[in-house]
């Protein structure tokens, strides 16, 4: 059996090197990820966290590999602050960027580690958001949704 | 009518739109805006359940043709779907395409799923898992900025080999 996954695929009019940076620099991924605090250097064996608005961890990680502006490979990510989704372990999320057109195509793979699927339920409830407010950002300098 | 009920979800695809529920339902039904979105289509919709459904090319001629199953605006609209325009393609079982819109907060959620009535294969599937993701981020574009994106787009590789090979097979006729 292949373990529980959600992809996710959005096509941004920015290029790799802006998209880049938003998806690396704290100050604007706060904007479109609901104001929580994105934490890591970005280099390969570097830990990486999510702190939310309230102050919770919400998630950590381990940055895998790190090829700017082309892919982007976070491995034992876990959520920190809900018990049931902490149960159910690690996870390994890849973002690839390619230049499609006069945009660029991200692809978001979320992957468990073990076969409990309310991990990637909760993603992929989370990722379309997370998303489609950085796409509204990098195109229209607002999000689209304020609240998650 | 279309049976929905036999039908399945295999692809859900969600994005959440900056606009309105309104304005959301006319990129999805006014052919003026679907030719700047859906890969320069044109739709053709009967605005009523058991209706004519069609995307055209903009020479005029059909590439999907199908029927609307459900017409509730601004809210939810089904429709079958058939890929006329390509012989070995119109062989194919219809499948079914739903557009629910959600207020979310100050956005719109807009939910596309895909259903089919028979074990489509992943190579198949592939067609609008890469599809969607295309015309639905073009759509938003052009809800947000006035503008669409120039994407290139084709088929997955792999894609029309797998086509081929379940119409000579054609595995939805077996029990």
């Amino acid at each position: 059996m292949s373990k529980p996954k959600f992809v996710y695929v959005t096509y941004i009019k920015t290029t790799p090197e802006k998209l880049w940076a938003a998806l690396t620099d704290p100050s604007f991924t706060k904007k479109y990820w609901f104001n929580a605090d994105i934490e890591s250097d970005w280099k390969k064996g570097s830990p990486w966290r999510i702190t939310l608005a309230d102050g919770r961890v919400a998630d950590t990680g381990v940055i895998l590999e790190s090829d700017p502006p082309r892919r982007l490979v976070i491995d034992k990510w876990q959520n920190q602050f809900m018990p049931e989704l902490k149960a159910a372990g690690y996870a390994r999320c890849t973002m690839e960027l390619e230049q499609a057109g006069n945009a660029v195509k991200l692809t978001i793979t979320h992957v468990a580690e073990g076969d409990d699927d309310k991990l990637i339920q909760a993603v992929s409830g989370g990722w379309p958001k997370i998303l489609s407010n950085l796409k509204s950002l990098l195109e229209t300098g607002e999000i689209a949704l304020i609240d998650k | 009518m279309t049976d929905i009920r036999e039908f399945k979800p295999k692809t859900i695809y969600v994005t959440y739109i900056a606009s309105t529920p309104d304005k959301v339902w006319q990129a999805l039904t006014d052919p003026a805006f679907s030719r700047q979105y859906f890969a320069g289509f044109a739709v053709d919709v009967e605005p009523k359940a058991g209706g004519k459904f069609r995307l055209l090319y903009p020479d005029g001629r059909v590439h999907i043709s199908g029927e609307v199953v459900e017409w509730s605006p601004p809210r939810r609209f089904v429709c079958t779907w058939l890929v006329e325009g390509m012989e070995e393609f119109a062989e194919l079982p219809v499948c079914l395409v739903a557009y629910d819109i959600e207020p979310s907060g100050d956005a719109v959620k807009l939910t596309v799923t895909e259903s089919h009535s028979w074990e489509v294969p992943d190579a198949i599937l592939a067609g609008g898992r890469s599809g969607w993701p295309a015309i639905l981020s073009n759509l938003k574009s052009v809800l947000e900025t006035g503008k669409p994106m120039l994407l290139q787009m084709g088929p997955p590789e792999g894609f029309m080999e797998a086509v081929q090979m379940a119409v000579a097979d054609k595995p939805w006729l077996r029990g």
